[in-house]
């Protein structure tokens, strides 16, 4: 049982197809780990053991025949904002804490084609939007390394549930940050890929530029597996780009000898922990005994990227966030005295002061007077930004950078303070201005809490990302550390 | 840019959400904030640049237009606060 639980999805895979394992027992032991530690934890909101046990039975069945995926009978958990037909998929929102799906998105689709089985619903900053997991309607996760600590934002419950093992693996949503960040707060692999990699049809939107699902799970090997799945052309998303089919576990163990990775001096600047700079330092020199090669780079606009997405997030945010009205779905206030105060009503006792304070931002940099001056010009200095990035290639295959300026930090401790919340993030945002991939995954500790490091890649170069982090992670045992619970 | 009260009340009027006094105070202080922040972008010079409104520049991608399997009209419908005659039903918003 215990080894079950610390399993990679390949070892996984391998007792399930040669039934040493079923599914309905893996099954089984996790939801006895979701028993045992969620109170603690409060990573996952919404669980059923009825519907997980029944999936859990019909993969055996398929194992039985023998025509089966290498993930078929593996369970998984979802953030609560992936479309989950059946299930109360809330967005961690009292307004749409009464809202069952009636659909499935896009990737909750291929989990099930798969026969993956769904184990539960997990914790997250509401619609997204935050760092912390502070912001959920269901309060939040505490981090399993320390409880008193943020596990980090927004696929907080998400990046908990895989570091305490109540989940061989996850899925999460990074808009800013937000499996990259919590995977580095909790010693955990996250992948945020590129942007049209996976379709978007059935999450809910928060900036639906920005947005991407991604894998978070123990290893890069394991973030493979599941991208294998995730990843292909979604006509219901119209930004979903068609590429032909890719295996990312085919280049896993490829050589690094002679592979250029690139520093770019802005993210090891003032801000940066020193601690956490000598852990990536580290990381680095494994990978240079490995053959790989580090080069100076500069990413000269890096500064401007927290300002581009304070405007340019909050800006979709508050035209996506425009449907809750209480009319269709969602809360709708009790009293009211016509349609407007019904609107108004409904929206101030729904959403949290955070998601708020971001649909004002928004709707104040899209207003008359204020568009050119603050959101196109965003828009032009994200055009800055994903030039840098392309400069920087010319001169390297993969981009290092720390993930976070620090370990994770207190609960409450950056609640009444917005900016410094927001630079939680300063390392991750420019990533998803310009649209390309980036892996966090763990690179030490500091006092007993983890450090991540981050490798970003060009567009579509996920397998190189892949590749790079699974050698790493082959030459260190960072990944396999587990949080005392 | 230091933002009044009467912009916040205006703005979260525009974003039809109700706000009290109380909201209003904390609103203002951490939107000066947070502007002052996105300031800086004024640092740089963009007179040139082409706005991005999508990586790669990527084209919204428009379906041809044709049946489909009607949406699950019932399961919508029962998601709503209220209905009437398979409509969503508002307060009366016309004299």
């Amino acid at each position: 049982m215990i080894a079950m639980i610390h399993a990679t999805l390949k070892t996984l895979s391998s007792y399930l197809a040669n039934k040493t394992l079923s599914s309905v027992e893996l099954t089984q032991a996790f939801l006895a780990q979701i028993d045992q530690f969620n109170s603690t934890l409060n990573a996952f909101i919404a669980v059923d053991y009825d519907k997980t046990l029944l999936e859990a039975k019909v993969a055996d069945k398929r194992l039985a025949k023998g025509d089966f995926h290498p993930l078929t009978g593996i369970p998984i958990a979802i953030k609560d904002l992936f479309c989950h037909q059946g299930w109360k998929t809330t967005c961690c929102s009292t307004m749409l804490k009464n809202f069952i799906s009636p659909y499935d998105a896009h990737v909750v689709e291929q989990c099930k084609k798969t026969n993956m089985v769904i184990l539960g619903h997990t914790n997250m900053d509401e619609f997204a939007m935050g760092s912390s997991n502070e912001y959920s309607c269901y309060g939040p996760v505490k981090n399993p390394w320390n409880t008193d600590f943020t596990p980090g934002g927004s696929s907080g419950g998400s990046a908990a549930s895989v570091a305490a093992r109540l989940t061989p693996v996850a899925l999460g949503t990074d808009t800013g940050g937000s499996i990259r960040q919590p995977a580095s707060f909790c010693g955990i692999t996250g992948l945020k890929p590129t942007y049209g990699l996976i379709s978007r049809y059935g999450i809910i939107a928060f900036a639906s530029s920005l947005d991407q699902c991604g894998p978070m799970a123990k290893t890069a090997e394991d973030c493979a597996l599941l991208l294998n799945i995730l990843a292909g052309f979604d006509e219901r998303d119209s930004t979903s780009l068609a590429r032909p089919f890719e295996d990312y576990t085919h280049h896993l163990t490829d050589s690094i000898n002679g592979l250029k990775i690139g520093l770019p001096q802005e993210y090891f600047s003032e801000g940066l922990d020193p601690k956490v700079s000598d852990l990536i330092d580290k990381a680095l020199k494994a990978l240079t005994e490995l053959g790989a090669q580090i080069v100076d780079i500069n990413l000269p606009n890096t500064h401007l990227s927290i300002p581009a997405y304070y405007v340019i997030a909050p800006a979709e945010a508050s035209a996506n966030l425009a449907r809750y009205d209480g009319v269709r779905f969602g809360h709708r206030a009790s009293h009211y005295n016509d349609l407007i105060d019904l609107y108004e009503k409904s929206r101030a006792e729904g959403f949290g002061q955070e998601v708020k304070q971001r649909i004002l931002i928004g709707t104040y940099v899209l207003s008359h007077g204020y568009y050119e001056a603050y959101y196109l010009k965003a828009q032009k200095v994200r055009r800055l930004i994903a030039n840098d990035f392309q400069a920087a290639f010319e001169k390297c295959d993969v981009i290092a950078t720390p993930v976070t300026p620090t370990a994770a930090f207190r609960l409450g401790e950056r609640q009444n303070d917005p900016i410094k919340m927001y630079l939680s993030d300063i390392y991750t945002i420019s990533v998803n201005l310009a649209g390309l991939p980036g892996i966090s995954l763990p690179v030490g500790f500091i006092n007993k809490l983890p450090i991540g490091m981050q490798f970003i890649g060009n567009y579509f170069a996920e397998s190189r990302l892949l590749n790079v982090a699974h050698r790493l992670q082959q030459a260190t045992n960072w990944h396999n550390q587990q949080p005392n619970l | 840019m230091l933002l009044t009260d009467e912009a916040i009340l205006r703005t979260a009027a525009l974003s039809r959400i109700a706000i009290n006094k109380v909201e209003c105070d904390t609103l203002r202080k951490h939107l000066n904030q947070i502007f002052e922040l996105i300031e800086q972008m004024q640092s740089v010079n963009t007179d040139d640049i082409e706005p991005m409104a999508y990586s790669q520049n990527i084209a919204l991608r428009v379906r041809e237009d044709r049946p489909a399997t009607p949406a699950l009209r019932e399961d919508f419908l029962a998601l709503a606060p209220q209905t009437k005659n398979g409509l969503f039903l508002v307060p009366k918003a016309i004299d």
